[in-house]
């Protein structure tokens, strides 16, 4: 297998006396999609803001594309290739689909606001994805629905050139249609040569999209395992302590 | 998952359509599905607009004449400039209800420094510096520290009055002796003059659609139906004409004639294309949208927050006092009293015209027709020979409805969930 994305090395963060991630080691490939899964205070949200620039790890060793970064903000983060969509989004309602796609990194032409480039742009993304829920990219995201949402937020990672993609808890609000859409998405995302690393709480959508599981349990990571090597009962196990890999 | 267009247009399945497609009735459709779905845009000030004029003209013999049509778009100018000037907060979900006594501040700044032999342009350049400088600081105390607008700008509303005492001494009214400033709201243009400037608005107009067309046609997009284009202009042209032609009649009751479009006009226009301008193509407009829209959003796009809310306070102090200069110009004094309570009227005309008061909705030519609103009905109410307190009493109730319009089309718009 080629080289991973991004790749973890005994990673550790603490809060004050509480030592959240306890060395944690993690890899994320292209063209998959890798969950990470774990129960509430196991350490998910930490290890992704580590990621993500927002909370630095404390030690440890980050490789990108196998060379050793430190990534300090989330724009150095952003300029890597990673982006994180998070669960609330962070879609601007009042504007349309190519305005929130482009928020921040508007393109411009003569000083003003190049339009038809940025309309284009957003089509062709969306259409790289194979998004065809969306009926126009001039519609504003009010009138959206929850995985229409999700959709334009994952679009606007393909948009930036995002070499790894995290996707915290992206089914969490979603109806049984919805998630499906959103899992092709995921998928279609993946075949595009793009990391995927998706939290989930929910295990029967990591058995369907996602390439190999990674489980943390009390800041520590239990296994990195195949998805095909594994059951859900196992992972449960994994998950809730009850099962470790050397049973 | 399965091909499943939610939506009756027929698409080939990989296009994802801009909005542009089709001919002008599905555009129609388009425009009224939008409505329904909550934005109504400039409808509920047009409706109003139309079924006021109808009105008063039924009820005052004087109201439909060519002096009071003349005094109406004079009068209006003013709270036009206030409302357009308060969008630009708005659009933040903040307010600002100082902009009044500010300008009202700033003209005193005005009328002292021109009193004292200063040129009169440099007088103006001081008193729009007083608004700059107020806009930073009430901008700086919402952006920066975190003081809710409505009281920061509550408290300057009455530390400014306080100022206007204290810069021209004990009450009374100053006459204002800058003939340049009076000409604004007192002389007209020349005949030919109101026919040139419905020109440059229909080609700039008109030049600016074809140019987006040509953007949009060499980069492979489609286009809208040329043909709404050509409406458009054509609606503009058949109302302006209109307009331009009442105007150039002779309106004096006396031997002097008096005609021609008033100076105020064109400057008013001018505010609004600048303005319009600056909020729909430039970075800085569609960031103050964003800001009003999703603010957690728009800090995470990497848009400087505070520096957007900053400027948003520094344009709507600054614009405010221009309608103050309006002002001062169509009733010739400066007075320590000035601008405390037009403040209101202009963020019921912004909230008539279909500024949200929420946020991130709403546009500049919205608060001009909300302020032609507020304008007719108290130019029409004053016709009938009503008091002051029934006038007071509507606009209030129209105030009223407007934000509860507002609010149920906020709820539509932002509440509906389809796939």
């Amino acid at each position: 297998m080629s080289n991973p994305v991004i790749e973890l090395r005994d990673v550790k963060k603490s809060f004050g006396p509480v030592e959240v991630l306890k060395g944690v080691n993690l890899k994320v490939y292209a063209g998959q999609v890798t969950a990470l899964v774990g129960d509430n205070g196991a350490g998910k949200s930490t290890l992704i803001k580590g990621l993500s620039g927002v909370q630095p790890y404390d030690s440890g060793t980050v490789l990108f594309d196998g060379q050793e970064v430190d990534i300090h903000d989330p724009i150095q983060a952003s300029q890597l290739g990673i982006e994180v969509v998070y669960q609330d989004l962070a879609l601007c309602e009042n504007l349309d689909i190519v305005q929130n796609m482009f928020l921040g990194r508007e393109e411009l032409l003569q000083k003003t606001l190049d339009e038809p480039s940025m309309e284009l742009q957003a089509t062709k993304a969306l259409q790289s994805l194979s998004v065809r829920t969306v009926k126009s990219v001039r519609q504003k995201v009010s009138s959206l629905s929850g995985g229409q949402r999700q959709t334009v937020a994952i679009a606007r990672s393909v948009l930036r050139n995002a070499k790894l993609v995290i996707l915290d808890e992206p089914t969490a609000a979603l109806g049984v249609a919805q998630t499906e859409q959103v899992l092709n998405l995921v998928q279609r995302l993946a075949d595009s040569g793009v990391a995927v690393l998706i939290i989930s709480h929910n295990l029967a959508d990591v058995f369907k999209v996602c390439d190999d599981i990674s489980v943390l349990y009390l800041g520590r990571m239990v296994t990195q395992i195949e998805t095909t090597e594994t059951t859900q009962n196992d992972v449960v196990g994994y998950i809730t302590g009850t099962k470790s890999v050397e049973d | 998952m399965t091909n499943q267009n939610s939506t009756g247009l027929n698409l080939a399945a990989q296009d994802i359509a801009s909005g542009h497609e089709g001919g002008v009735v599905d555009q129609v459709k388009a425009y009224f599905a939008r409505v329904k779905n909550g934005e109504m845009g400039a409808l509920p000030a047009t409706g109003a607009l139309l079924v006021l004029t109808a009105l008063f003209s039924y009820l005052s013999p004087y109201f439909l004449t060519k002096l009071n049509f003349a005094n109406l778009f004079v009068q209006a100018a003013q709270l036009t400039t206030l409302a357009i000037a308060l969008v630009f907060v708005l659009l933040l979900a903040e307010i600002d209800l100082s902009a009044g006594v500010a300008a009202g501040v700033a003209m005193d700044v005005f009328y002292l420094t021109t009193t004292f032999g200063v040129p009169w342009p440099i007088g103006l350049v001081s008193a729009l510096l007083v608004g700059v400088v107020l806009g930073f600081v009430l901008g700086f105390f919402v952006a920066k520290i975190g003081v809710p607008s409505f009281v920061i700008t509550l408290a300057f509303f009455l530390g400014l009055q306080g100022v206007a005492l204290i810069l021209l001494g004990d009450g009374g009214l100053f006459r204002v002796e800058v003939p340049e400033v009076r000409a604004i709201m007192n002389d007209n243009l020349p005949v030919w003059g109101g026919w040139l400037l419905l020109a440059i608005v229909l080609l700039v107009s008109g030049g600016m659609g074809l140019y987006d067309r040509y953007r949009r046609t060499a980069s492979g997009l489609v286009n809208r139906p040329l043909s709404l284009l050509l409406i458009k202009l054509a609606f503009m042209a058949v109302v302006g004409g209109g307009v331009v032609y009442v105007l150039n009649l002779n309106r004096s009751a006396s031997v002097k004639e008096i005609s021609g479009v008033p100076i105020v006009i064109p400057i008013v226009l001018l505010i609004i294309f600048l303005g319009t301008f600056l909020l729909d193509r430039t970075k800085f407009g569609r960031h103050l949208y964003a800001v009003g829209g999703n603010p957690e959003a728009a800090r995470r796009a990497g848009i400087k927050v505070v520096r957007i809310r900053i400027t948003a306070f520094m344009i709507t102090s600054s614009l405010a006092v221009v309608a103050g200069l309006f002002h001062v110009s169509r009733i010739g004094v400066v007075e320590a009293a000035a601008g405390r309570t037009i403040v209101l009227s202009g963020v019921a005309a912004a909230v008539v015209g279909g500024v949200s008061l929420f946020g991130g909705r709403g546009r500049l030519i919205h608060a001009a027709l909300g302020a032609m609103v507020i304008s007719i009905i108290d130019n029409g109410l004053g016709l009938l020979g009503l008091s002051a307190g029934i006038s007071f009493v509507v606009t209030g109730t129209v105030l009223a409805l407007a934000a509860t319009v507002d609010a149920v089309s906020r709820k539509r718009s932002g509440g509906i969930r389809r796939s």
